[in-house]
């Protein structure tokens, strides 16, 4: 293992409910990934007065080992990446709560916004920026839900060491599921790529990297995750055209089959699409006047960190025009 | 050569110049047979080196300073205690390196400004703990959520007298690792009490604990 010493400090500008409490905000994000931190540098050189709410700082950024295509750096790890979008909200007099999630939304009579935290503060704003992202998504399958932190794992980065020269079977047939299969392959896992799909989603040239390296299990679902009780044993595969079921004696599956929307708390504030992400038109509207969306946790096609950045962008654009527009006189 | 380059150099001193208490940093080690324990050491002369006002470092032989490894309950190396005025009980078993020298320079911090930064709600929470409760929070180096969780347990060991907190890395200490079952990382464990896996924010953390230890009674 290389050693390394790197920094990585939390945002340290914590609200202090006393001082803060009755501080009426230009716009709070609720959200700190991609979209969210890319919205407050926008909103911050705008001179608006910003909150950001973020229970994971960094966002998805984080567990992703390697990013090629965020234009201005060939090749970049999403921790740095993250860090460096941290370092550069930090230059400003923004107000973060970090480690802290929303616990409720509502819009007062007169308007105005205010958001509930669930560490207990409130805040009062002008405008919203919904950024919450989206969250791993479980196989529905009996064992899943079961074995999670057993063998059934979501963060291939943090885990990998743990299944050191194991039989592993990673479930999905995206980016990430072959990203997920190299970080197993450098512990030396023997990776076994289960795609439920017809056809691979991933990249053509990041498949190219596993391909001669692990077994590709092309159309084939996960049935069940088997166990002894204590830990992961097995897989059960059946093939999409109605073969044969499988049994794949694995140690652990790492499950990157996509993400649901961190949208809950909106059900009844914005509308919803049917997968649940906020619907929101080219100029980052939501169904609320003076409610923005940007990033995964909207209807916008591709989740990517650079086409959420660019939401953020302009979904913090579109939070300036609304509060110079109907609050100029103040 | 040098673990820390003159960057991260710089961020350490701008982030300890300040603190208002000594802080020592004990390190156990011996020479032969440890993984990482001459980097554990060097990595806190360095860091000390850089702020010398404020971090002191104390070097014992693992085998042979037994009164020393009696009086921080050091039971493995490399060990480091973080002690400020008092002893909080805030250990790193194996090396802080990658993500977990941000846990280690937090807790140095966090000793040195004699705070633990926990919100008061969760302080009056902790007074629900009456009896010795031991944190032990499994770590990989690679892991970007688990600073979180090692720093809050460390947060509630400074801010409770009954609580001790270690960070142990999991791929130095398998057979820990193992008996804990551990294969998912942060995985809080207290033992005779159970287990969790995950970070969270600073209320739901200190809920699980403190559920945890007085059997959900709190």
């Amino acid at each position: 293992m290389e050693l390394n010493f790197k920094l990585d400090l939390p945002v340290d500008t914590r609200l202090e409910t006393g001082a803060e409490k009755d501080r009426l905000f230009d716009l709070v994000i609720i959200g700190g990934g991609p979209a969210g931190m890319t919205a407050a540098v926008y909103a911050s050189r705008k001179q608006m007065t910003t909150a950001l709410v973020s229970h994971d700082l960094g966002g998805q950024v984080l567990k992703t080992s390697g990013v090629e295509n965020y234009l201005g750096y060939q090749y970049i790890t999403g921790p740095e990446l993250a860090g460096k979008f941290s370092q550069q909200i930090k230059q400003f007099p923004l107000k973060v709560l970090a480690n802290e999630g929303v616990a409720a939304l509502a819009q007062r009579s007169d308007n105005l916004f205010s958001v509930k935290t669930n560490a207990g503060r409130e805040l009062t704003s002008r405008t919203l920026i919904l950024a919450t992202g989206k969250r791993w998504r479980n196989l529905p399958v009996p064992g899943a839900e079961e074995y999670i932190g057993r063998g059934v794992a979501f963060c291939s980065v943090c885990d990998a060491p743990f299944y050191r020269d194991q039989p592993v079977a990673i479930a999905g047939g995206g980016n990430s599921a072959v990203t997920a299969a190299l970080d197993m392959l450098q512990v030396g896992g023997q990776v076994t790529l289960i795609n439920s799909a017809d056809g691979w989603q991933a990249d053509p040239i990041l498949l190219a990297r596993v391909q001669k390296r692990v077994t590709l299990l092309d159309a084939h679902r996960v049935v069940e995750i088997l166990g002894d009780g204590a830990k992961v044993t097995g897989v059960k595969v059946v093939p999409r055209d109605g073969g044969e079921t499988r049994l794949l004696p694995v140690r652990g599956v790492f499950v990157e089959i996509g993400l649901l929307p961190n949208t809950e708390f909106f059900r009844d504030f914005v509308a919803l699409n049917e997968q649940g992400e906020v619907i929101v038109d080219c100029a980052s509207h939501t169904s609320r006047s003076g409610v923005y969306g940007a990033g995964d946790c909207t209807s916008v096609p591709e989740k990517q960190i650079l086409i959420a950045a660019g939401d953020g962008a302009k979904a913090a654009l579109a939070a300036y025009d609304y509060v110079s527009y109907h609050f100029k006189e103040e | 050569m040098p673990l820390l380059d003159a960057e991260t150099g710089k961020q350490v001193k701008a982030q300890l110049e300040g603190l208002t208490h000594p802080v020592t940093l004990h390190v156990f080690t011996q020479e032969l047979e440890c993984m990482y324990c001459r980097e554990t050491r060097q990595l806190a002369q360095e860091l000390a080196a850089l702020v010398p006002k404020q971090v002191k470092v104390e070097v014992h032989n693992f085998t042979l300073d037994k009164e020393a490894v009696e009086k921080y309950k050091i039971d493995k190396i490399p060990a480091l205690a973080v002690v400020g005025e008092q002893d909080y009980g805030i250990r790193f078993f194996g090396i802080p390196g990658g993500y977990e020298f941000t846990s280690l320079l937090l807790a140095i911090k966090m000793v040195g400004q004699g705070e633990s930064g926990l919100s008061p709600a969760s302080q009056s929470k902790l007074g629900a703990l009456t009896k010795p409760v031991n944190l032990k929070v499994y770590v990989t180096l690679t892991c970007p959520y688990c600073p979180t969780a090692v720093h809050l347990a460390h947060q509630i060991a400074m801010a409770s007298p009954w609580v001790t907190a270690e960070m142990i890395e999991a791929a130095e200490f398998p057979h820990l690792a193992n008996r804990d079952q551990v294969m998912g990382v942060p995985k809080t464990v207290i033992e005779g009490a159970g287990s969790f896996e995950g970070a969270m924010p600073e209320p739901q953390y200190l809920d699980r604990v403190i559920n945890l230890v007085t059997g959900g009674s709190a």
